[in-house]
């Protein structure tokens, strides 16, 4: 053993020796041939007398730029304005602000006219603009204005291109060389060349193309919109396909790509070069020749071998199973590729130079999509294979969060145009490129609410920050008689003896004026009453009076003890992007109606929980007053009982996750439909069989003939809510929950002393 | 393949033959022996030039007017102007930085020359001060590179920062002279007063042809977004001045301007905003009457009132930094300085660094129209908005404005994320100051997602040897409907484990793995065999869990898939005593870890558990064989800054036949060796990561008063 060991220490040693031999014999050569090389230049030298070296420039001259023989910023303005037009345009030259002061941010959109024919797709953006809550019908107010010409498909080979648009336009007294206009393109130029050019003259207007150049694109002023299909929702979407984080995010494939070769032509450079990188393992790459009428006229050696592997493999099949996708150019600079591997996780690979990147002035594309660069296609293989697994993982979320947020509908993409140009009029009060790239995105962020993080229910774990410490009670009186019930009495003092509690409003929703403040209990914190406007959307107002981040909702007989609240709010603190509450119901999908369904049984499930105890954060207030569409807060005023299925349908669509339910002392009774005025007689009992005991996990039986008729009609009421708001969203936003949170102890056999909220457990 | 990053190590724990650590000892130091042989041959080899270089110049000194004389005739080519068209696609040469694994591009500096024109004349001055602490940085820095051949991108040694001190000819000619210049191609210059009177253009107005420029005062319409980059200017109070940074909060003014030779339409509107709002605005200016010898440009006047600039600065909340003749302004520098949100009126201004900075996090744009509005504008930010932006403004001075080195960096720092977009640095790590990344989380599970139901969940069961109750526990899981496959890690290395008939048999596949050492850390080792996200750690003499409550168990965790779900809780707590943490097993009404006897948790939190637990709590834990739930749960509520779940009643696991756990769990040691692992663990972390909730997770129905058979969790247990 000792002479092994010696032997190898002096293999070892040997051959160092050797080695460093050899290097310094290279060292002695490389001395002798530098000496001609005198002369270039090594590193920066330090020279002597560096700290003898003037500024750049005189102190004096930096802090004095002025120059008194300029002309006055005044007239600088007004000469910029002729200046900088058509072309150069930009915010502060082409676009008249002024138009946007008085009404706010309204868009109108040109009556449309029966012998023009749209395109689907424009009659869905149009469509989704005047769903918007930004929508004007009239013309003196808006501050955006949008033709009903349809301008997206400028190649005039197609057959939706519209002729003599130039003609039609100069024809409109609105349009006053464009200003304040948007146009929405999908395709722009032919072939051979495909330019960026429209046949027509846009003027000042703004242009919201697909497939931008950025040479021709207005920083700032236009906004690049991506290349959707035809048969692109209107709303709702489709979900991403990335259901679960897988770990090792790695898939079948690691790099794909199917599609066409072009032979010739604008872009063919690159998809010629495609098939380099295919190596029949872990990338397939795939062409065909096979497109167009005449292909077989520029056929090439490859084609017919490429064309039959082309068929081996299904597009589908590598969009699912690939963990990056190549999106090259096609003849324009992009493609329908790009939101179809956003959709299905699969990393998008740009290879499409000089492609201003869809909605690029809000979104961080760095964190989805690897920019690559046409002419670097071969490095591609190696860039990606060395993209660490955490960033791997990093980047399949955000592609899902950015498709779900912005383009998995044309209402969500048409929105986002909208809100990014709308975010250039007040600068000062727009979102940051945080709240942008952060869940829940831009659009539900709302800067009109606050333009700071920590405002926001979403943004505390990133922020460092945390919910405030205490709650608004913010209680519903829709008493009848004018005078204070027992009940909401009682809670007043249940809720005001909460240690959480900072203050109590009241909404006072009658006709009957409110008793006079010495009526009201005594309690230790503040009691303000706040006279409502009796509609049933009024409960989600966003009231100034409420300062806390947490809200408390209630009705005016819920009835609720102190331990409760305390222990509900403490949950809610650890979810403050959820509503928090206690009496809950759930929806199911009923597939012999081919409907939702609506259950207030008691359910091994939960989905909605309702507002007449339940503590959420207060943007909620806002988010549904200001961000969802008028049409939606009528339908719901026009219907008896339906806000607190709407509030849970938004915060499911906005947080993607169900609402949480904690312990209750005993089962709140449905609570009475609540009446708009007040107004006596229709307040029923609660519907018996609303509370009989459902079957396990199936949907619950048909409730038809086992209620009362005020309850009955209660009920058919939030089933058609509930129907008619899927149908809104575009898809039912809910989500179910089979879990209740519980003080650690609750009902656990152990010592009531040592229990914190002992109370909870009496019935 | 040279990856920069480190590969995602798939195989198992190391399964190299046991040495006797002498022997090993030995190896090793022979082996790094020669390692480091091998490296210092190749040095040799290779990089002749660094190792000549350190002797050739740090020793000899030079002064900058010894540098060659250049002359250019009057009729050498002048470049074309600078080309607006470009962008990196189409001007930018990419196939001179190449692939390389650190993803840096390299820079070349020419050598300094003086340049004089046919009469000797100098073109202009050789060196600015400023220009020589840029270039000496960038030849600090890992981009740089003395071989020209090598070299992505050129920086010129001629001096154009200021175009006022230069004559623009002969400065192109001299540029076009360069012998790597082929029409600007991947030259960077770098520019801070670009033009002159009368018409004061925002790009510097040497015809460059297609080189990037690096520009102060950039406006929309010359700026070549994507290509060129806008940088601060430079101001050289930062160097002179040393502003102590002030914590965020109330100041003095409200709104202050204290720049000089503001155009008088300016002054007259910011004068009338201050007669409206009173004292809370200052409006300073030049003073007139300063005795000789203190320098004007340190000092503002307000009426007689004397003030300190920049310290005035401090004073005050919102600092207004107007447009001058140029865009740019060295009062932005200052005022970032200061901790004062600068509040822009420069209209179509690029700000510095826009490509990468976000300026809606630290000051306020406002466009010159609305000027008079400016107070009430101001006044609409919330205060909370107002300190996050005084820390940030501060962050960006010190991170992008103090020095002409932090300039230079961060706009090769630019130029790099470009060319290599797919190891850019990120948006947080460009603008969130150090105090917001510390106390800040980015959850790496951050998609809100449910797992589908139907892909289950992997059972890893850690045994030594005691079978019997192995087999218990196996025949117990496997009863959980949404286990999808159970893995045993046989931890004792002498012993096999038994024969496959021996086994009980199972619906869903049974997987044994060896492991090479016996360590705690196998438990959490990412096996390939764990096909589902979910993983059910448990141990192998939990037999007391009932299939409802794991179930149950798998379903919480659905719904909460970035947290670690389990049974027992236990709390950590503060010993004020003693003055420092300890562990409590009590039944308290308030949980901040749960055991990993049985938990479920992502298998995510495997790979970070091996491969990026901080500091040496890995090592840590297998050598003491205790604690490693304690730190897979401070691991998991670190990254997530999430607490954990507890769910059902259960406290305690017990088993008939075993002492060991609830055994050692009373006994006192045992308690002080894990108030131990807290305390060494929160000293590693350096933070307290574990979140204190007082709730657990139970069925919607649990004890609800409601037929049993209807629940769908009906048999949850007990304590």
């Amino acid at each position: 053993m000792q002479t092994r060991k010696k032997y190898i220490f002096l293999t070892f040693l040997a051959s160092w020796l050797l080695l460093f031999f050899f290097g310094g014999d290279r060292l002695r050569r490389f001395a002798f041939f530098s000496g001609r090389k005198a002369e270039a230049q090594r590193n920066w030298p330090h020279w002597t007398d560096r700290s003898l070296l003037n500024s750049f420039a005189d102190p004096e001259e930096l802090q004095s730029d002025g120059d008194p023989s300029l002309p006055s910023p005044r007239e600088r303005r007004a000469a910029r304005l002729s200046v900088y037009k058509n072309s150069r345009c930009r915010m502060e030259t082409c676009f008249n602000f002024s138009r946007c002061e008085k009404h706010g941010f309204k868009v109108f959109t040109y009556p449309r006219e029966r012998d023009q024919p749209l395109s689907e797709s424009y009659s869905k953006i149009l469509t989704s603009i005047e769903r918007s809550r930004y929508y004007t019908p009239n013309p003196e107010e808006a501050c955006l204005f949008i033709l009903s010409i349809d301008t997206l498909d400028r190649d005039h080979l197609s057959s939706q291109y519209v002729r003599n648009v130039d003609e039609k336009i100069r024809g409109f007294p609105l349009w006053n060389g464009g200003r304040n206009h948007l146009i929405f393109n999908l395709y722009s130029g032919t072939w051979p060349n495909y330019t960026e050019d429209l046949g027509f003259d846009i003027g000042q207007a703004i242009l919201a193309k697909a497939s931008f150049y950025t040479e021709s694109f207005r920083p700032g002023f236009d906004v690049s919109i991506p290349l959707f299909p035809k048969d692109h929702p209107q709303r709702g979407g489709e979900r991403g396909w990335l259901y679960q984080d897988s770990i090792p995010p790695k898939k079948k494939y690691l790099l794909v790509f199917k599609g066409k070769r072009y032979l010739t032509g604008i872009g063919s450079s690159t998809r010629n070069a495609l098939h380099h990188i295919h190596n029949g393992k872990d990338i397939v790459s795939l062409t065909t020749c096979k497109h167009g009428k005449d292909w077989e006229k520029h056929k090439d050696t490859r084609c017919d071998k490429d064309n039959v592997d082309y068929e081996k493999f299904d597009y589908q099949e590598l969009l699912h199973n690939s963990t990056f996708c190549i999106v090259p150019r096609g003849r324009r600079l992009g493609s329908f590729r790009f939101l179809e591997a956003l959709q299905a996780a699969c990393i998008p690979v740009l290879l499409s130079d000089g492609w201003e990147l869809p909605f690029a002035e809000a979104i961080d594309w760095g964190k989805a999509a690897v920019v690559g660069n046409e002419r670097l296609l071969l490095q591609i293989p190696s860039a990606v294979r060395c993209i660490h697994p955490e960033r791997v993982l990093a980047f399949q979320q955000q592609t899902q969060f950015l498709w779900d947020a912005y383009f998995s509908s044309v209402d969500k993409i048409v929105h986002t145009t909208l809100e990014i140009i709308k975010d250039r009029l007040l600068p000062h009060r727009s979102r940051s490129r945080f709240l942008w790239n952060t869940l829940p995105g831009g659009l539900l962020a709302r800067p009109d609410f606050s333009t700071h993080p920590g405002d926001f229910p979403f943004y505390y774990l990133q922020h460092g920050s945390s919910p405030s410490k205490k709650f608004t009670a913010f209680i519903r009186a829709v008493s009848p008689s004018g005078s204070l019930s027992q009940p909401i009495l009682r809670l007043i003092q249940a809720v005001s003896g909460s240690q959480y509690c900072a203050q109590i409003l009241v909404l006072w929703s009658c006709e009957k004026p409110p008793p006079p403040s010495g009526k009201w209990p005594q309690t230790t914190v503040p009691l303000t009453i706040i006279q409502g406007r009796r509609k049933l959307s009024d409960r989600f107002f966003p009231y100034t009076a409420i300062q806390t981040d947490a809200v408390l909702s209630l009705d005016e007989d819920t009835s609720l003890s102190t331990s409760e609240v305390d222990f509900a709010f403490v949950v809610w603190r650890s979810f403050p992007e959820r509503i928090v509450g206690f009496p809950t119901r759930s929806h199911f999908w009923d597939a012999e109606q081919r409907r939702w369904g609506y259950t207030s049984r008691w359910t091994n499930e939960l989905s909605i929980v309702l507002t007449a105890a339940a503590f959420y954060h207060r943007y909620y207030h806002s988010l549904f007053t200001e961000y969802l569409p008028a049409g939606l807060r009528e339908l719901v005023d026009g219907l008896a009982a339906c806000e607190d299925i709407l509030m849970n349908v938004l915060v499911a669509a906005v947080t993607k996750l169900p609402p949480i339910k904690v312990t209750q002392r005993k089962q709140h009774k449905e609570t009475v439909p609540q009446q708009v005025g007040c107004k006596e007689g229709d307040a029923g009992t609660p519907p018996v069989g609303e509370l009989s005991p459902s079957p396990l996990r199936s949907p619950p039986a048909k409730v038809k003939g086992t209620t009362g008729a005020a309850g009955g009609r209660r009920f058919s009421q939030r089933h058609d809510c509930l129907n008619q708001l899927a149908d809104w969203f575009g898809y039912m936003p809910l989500v179910s929950s089979q879990l209740r949170l519980d003080p650690v102890l609750f009902k656990d056999q152990v010592s009531v002393l040592r229990k914190k909220y002992p109370r909870l457990e009496k019935l | 393949i040279m990856c920069a990053s480190a590969k995602y190590n798939t195989r198992g724990p190391a399964l190299i033959p046991r040495m006797k650590t002498k022997h090993r000892i030995y190896y090793i130091t022979l082996f790094s022996i020669v390692l480091l042989g091998l490296i210092a041959t190749g040095m040799f080899q290779f990089w002749p030039h660094s190792i000549e270089s350190s002797s050739d110049w740090t020793v000899e000194k030079r002064s900058v007017h010894d540098v060659p004389v250049v002359k250019l005739p009057a009729d050498s080519p002048i470049p074309e102007r600078g080309d607006l068209s470009c962008r990196m696609h189409t001007c930018f040469d990419v196939y001179r930085c190449g692939f390389n694994p650190k993803s840096k591009i390299k820079v070349y500096i020419y050598s300094l020359k003086k340049y004089v024109d046919e009469y000797g004349t100098s073109v202009s001055n050789t060196i600015s001060r400023e220009y020589n602490e840029l270039l000496t940085a960038i030849s600090d820095s890992e981009f740089y590179t003395d071989d020209v051949n090598r070299a992505c991108l050129f920086v010129p040694s001629i001096d154009v920062l200021n175009q006022n001190a230069l004559r623009i000819k002969e400065t192109a000619q001299a540029l076009a002279q360069l012998s790597r210049w082929d029409r600007g191609t991947n030259h960077l210059l770098f520019n801070m007063l670009p033009g002159g009177p009368p018409d004061y253009n925002t790009a510097l107005d040497v015809p460059r042809d297609r080189a990037l420029l690096a520009g102060g005062g950039f406006s929309t319409w010359t700026y070549r977004q994507g290509y060129d980059v806008s940088i601060p200017v430079y101001s050289p109070l930062s160097g002179e001045v040393d502003l102590p940074e002030r914590g965020p909060g109330p100041r003095r003014y409200f709104i202050l301007s204290a720049q000089m030779a503001l155009h008088p339409e300016y002054r007259s509107e910011l004068e009338a905003i201050q007669a409206e709002n009173g004292e809370s605005v200052l409006i300073l200016d030049k003073c007139t009457n300063l005795s000789d010898g203190i320098p004007a440009v340190r000092k503002r006047c307000h009426k007689n009132q004397v003030f300190d600039y920049p310290q005035v600065l401090q004073e005050s909340t919102f600092c207004v930094v107007l447009r001058g003749a140029r865009l740019g302004q060295a009062a932005l520098s200052d005022v970032l300085q200061a901790g004062c949100v600068p509040v822009i009126v420069a209209d179509s201004y690029i700000l510095p660094f826009s490509e990468v900075l976000d300026w809606k996090r630290a000051s306020v744009v406002i466009p010159e129209e609305k000027m008079p509005e400016m107070y009430s504008i101001l006044q609409s930010v919330p205060q909370r908005q107002i300190e996050e932006m005084q820390r940030q403004a501060r962050w960006f001075w010190e991170a992008y404005f103090q020095s002409m080195k932090a300039i230079a960096l961060a706009t090769l720092q630019i130029i790099n994320d470009r060319i290599y977009p797919y190891a850019a640095i990120s948006y947080e790590d460009w603008n969130d100051p150090p105090a917001v990344k510390w106390s800040s989380v980015s959850n790496p599970l951050f998609l809100p997602l449910i797992p589908p139901q139907s892909q289950g969940f992997t059972a890893i069961v850690l045994t030594y040897d005691r079978v019997e109750s192995l087999f218990r526990v196996i025949t117990e899981v496997s009863k959980v409907p949404s286990l999808s496959k159970l893995l045993v890690v046989w931890n004792n290395q002498n012993k096999n484990p038994p024969e496959d008939s021996l086994w009980p048999k199972i619906r869903v596949p049974l997987k044994v793995v060896r492991t090479a050492e016996n360590k705690l850390s196998n438990r959490f080792f990412p096996y390939d065999e764990i096909e589902t996200e979910a993983v059910l750690a448990i141990d192998d003499d939990i037999i007391m869990l009932t299939s409802d409550e794991l179930q149950f168990g798998y379903e919480v965790w659905r719904e909460f898939p970035d947290r670690l779900v389990g049974y027992p809780g236990r709390l950590h707590l503060w010993d004020h005593e003693m003055n420092k943490w300890k562990y409590e097993s009590e039944w308290t009404n308030e949980v901040s870890m749960v055991l990993t006897g049985a938990a479920f948790y992502h298998k995510y939190f495997n790979y970070l558990y091996t491969y990026k637990m901080p500091g040496d709590i890995k090592n840590w834990v297998d050598a003491h064989m205790n604690c490693e739930d304690i730190a897979m749960n401070f691991l998991v509520a670190n990254v997530t800054g999430k607490s954990v779940i507890k769910v059902t009643p259960r406290k305690k696991f017990k088993c008939p036949e075993c002492t060991a756990i609830d055994g050692l769990s009373l006994d006192q040691t045992h308690m002080v060796e894990r108030s131990e692992c807290i305390n060494k663990f929160a000293s590693v972390f350096g933070t307290m990561p574990l979140k204190v909730v007082e709730h657990r997770a139970d069925p919607v129905l649990y004890k609800d008063d409601f037929p049993e058979k209807l629940k769908s969790f009906p048999n949850i247990g007990s304590l």
